[in-house]
């Protein structure tokens, strides 16, 4: 079994948003950046199942040198290998599915993990994209999966509920939180990932799809009230203004 | 053309698609295009609803092999429609649906595409977006470099604005042979409630509920006013059995209901992201200086533990619930 796991480099979610000088990105100025958490699950369940049925597990993220900290962590949690692609990796979904699916082509993978959405874009769109350029199944939002022999078998999230996806391998399958626990590094993990190398390859150009003409901070909320009073009466001005001013009920 | 894919429930139009079918009318009016509803599955009764929206035309792809979800049957559905019309605009709503067959369809015709879109327009032909990204802490505009050009709307965000169209109903071949994966089974949640994406009012609770036990009293809040219970990210990792689907928040669902009554919830940045698109904001929070009173439109400083049964007892003499 070869899966193939697709990480992103965003910044964490506690960073305050800035917009940098050319009015359409971020202000990379004091922003941390992480790996997607939702790709930390895609990773987390590769090693399971490479420790449950045996697999190379092969970690891949787009980007410059700074995405090789994303790499390296996953070599460390247990990735057998690491593949830089150097592209434009914060770019468009539709870019980054073309330039993974360049490189995954042909290389036999069985099973393609990652994170339901980049947080950040917020596109959760290059898994679907990259199942279909590459013309395998596809399934996303998972919190539950299991492979057979060629299939595989996952739950999914939905409105008010959850769905069973049956599909063939090779797929292209998306996490969510929930699908399980990610661990951390251990002492011995990180030693041995010293030992890894990254391998490095230049993206293939690709087709553009959408991109970011302008970036804004939302509009100011305006300014609210405090209800005062003992609780009784704090609850009935709260339904009386949700009803007069607000209009809600 | 502008074409939407829209979903039905038991017979009915559902209403993310009522309203993504509606801002279709309207950017159809402001370019001088056609509106195309689309429907796929194993019966489509019920799709002549979206004539009420302004549909041109109803196009049907019903076949028994469409009876269940398959992300690649659906999206050669899709596909295969806009380019039978001819479409340059394909839209659907950002439902479990939309998000997982809508960027499929795209890659398919080489389109670029926004998802969980707040804003549209039509500049010069071409479809603009306006999408909030880092879970809403910013707003992109988004243009297009393809033919193309594809979006799903985020559900709540567009009026579902009724404007009758002539709704001519056209049926297309629905597509054939092996899927490459398809849904065995659904397992739907005992509540049978909207999920928190759809919902119009959000309960949330944080880590001031103390217990996951005490959510009870939320949920008796939400019952009594119409609406459903969500938590913060601290609840949903306090070990409380909480699960993950109720977490609101940037790695949890981004939620822009009508009210959204935070308790107990300090305003995490984190959590901020996920709920600031709510139009009204209650905080209840015994802490006056936490954060989420800068974003209340109303606040209360106290114990949540007092308030909240307060709010279900008055909500309950207004008869509040059972309009």
């Amino acid at each position: 079994m070869k899966i193939l796991v697709t990480l992103k480099q965003v910044p964490d979610t506690e960073t305050k948003i800035k917009v940098a000088a050319d009015g359409r990105s971020l202000d990379p100025a004091d922003v941390k950046w992480i790996t997607s958490p939702y790709d930390e699950y895609a990773l987390e369940e590769a090693i399971r199942i490479k420790e449950r049925i045996g697999a190379e597990v092969i970690a891949l993220s787009v980007g410059g040198d700074a995405v090789k900290d994303v790499l390296k962590n996953a070599l460390a949690l247990g990735a057998d290998s690491a593949v830089l692609l150097r592209g434009e990796g914060q770019s468009d979904a539709f870019g980054v599915a073309q330039m993974i699916a360049a490189y995954v082509r042909d290389k036999g993978f069985d099973l393609i993990l990652c994170g339901n959405m980049g947080i950040g874009g917020d596109n959760a769109a290059m898994g679907p994209m990259l199942a279909e350029l590459l013309g395998v199944a596809q399934a996303n939002v998972i919190v539950k999966l299991e492979i057979g022999d060629g299939t595989f078998r996952a739950e999914r999230e939905i409105e008010g509920g959850s769905e069973i996806v049956e599909g063939a391998l090779p797929a292209v399958i998306s996490a969510q939180k929930g699908l399980n626990e990610p661990r951390y590094a251990s002492l011995k993990g990180i030693m041995a990932a010293k030992k890894k190398t990254i391998e490095e390859i230049e993206a293939a150009p690709v087709t553009p799809g959408a991109r970011i003409s302008a970036l804004a901070l939302p509009p100011q909320r305006p300014a609210g009230r405090k209800l005062e009073g003992e609780p009784a009466a704090q609850a009935s001005s709260l339904l009386q203004a949700l009803k007069d001013e607000a209009k809600v009920f | 053309m502008i074409l939407v894919f829209c979903e039905l429930k038991e017979g009915q139009l559902r209403k993310p698609s009522a309203e993504a079918l509606s801002e279709g009318r309207r950017l159809a009016d402001a370019s001088g295009k056609k509106l195309g509803a689309l429907f796929a599955g194993a019966s489509c009764t019920g799709a002549t609803e979206a004539a009420k929206y302004g549909a041109d035309l109803i196009l049907t792809a019903e076949a028994p092999t469409l009876a269940s979800y398959s992300s690649d049957a659906y999206a050669t559905v899709l596909a295969d429609a806009v380019k039978a019309k001819g479409a340059t605009v394909l839209m659907a709503a950002a439902t479990a649906e939309g998000k997982d067959v809508i960027p499929r369809a795209a890659a398919r015709l080489g389109a670029g595409y926004a998802s969980d879109v707040t804003g549209l327009s039509m500049v010069d032909g071409k479809l603009q977006a306006v999408r909030p990204v880092y879970a809403g802490k910013a707003f992109a505009t988004t243009t297009f470099a393809t033919p193309v050009q594809v979006a799903t709307t985020r559900p709540n965000v567009f009026p579902a604005a009724e404007k009758p169209g002539p709704g001519i109903v056209e049926s297309l071949p629905a597509p054939t042979g092996d899927f490459k994966s398809m849904v065995k089974e659904i397992l739907a949640k005992a509540s049978g409630k909207v999920d928190l994406s759809e919902a119009n009012i959000i309960v949330s609770g944080g880590r001031g509920m103390k217990d996951g036990a005490n959510f009870k009293i939320l949920e008796e809040l939400a019952d009594a006013i119409g609406g459903v219970v969500g938590a913060s990210r601290a609840a949903v990792d306090a070990g409380w059995g909480l699960p993950h689907s109720m977490q609101v928040g940037q790695t949890g669902k981004v939620v822009s209901p009508t009210l959204y009554i935070a308790c107990g919830i300090s305003g995490a940045i984190q959590h901020i992201a996920g709920m600031s698109g709510s139009k009204f904001i209650v905080a209840i929070n015994k802490d006056p200086e936490a954060p989420i009173f800068k974003l209340a439109s109303y606040g209360i400083v106290g114990d949540l533990f007092e308030v909240v049964p307060e709010l279900t007892k008055a909500a309950k003499a207004l008869g509040i619930g059972s309009r």
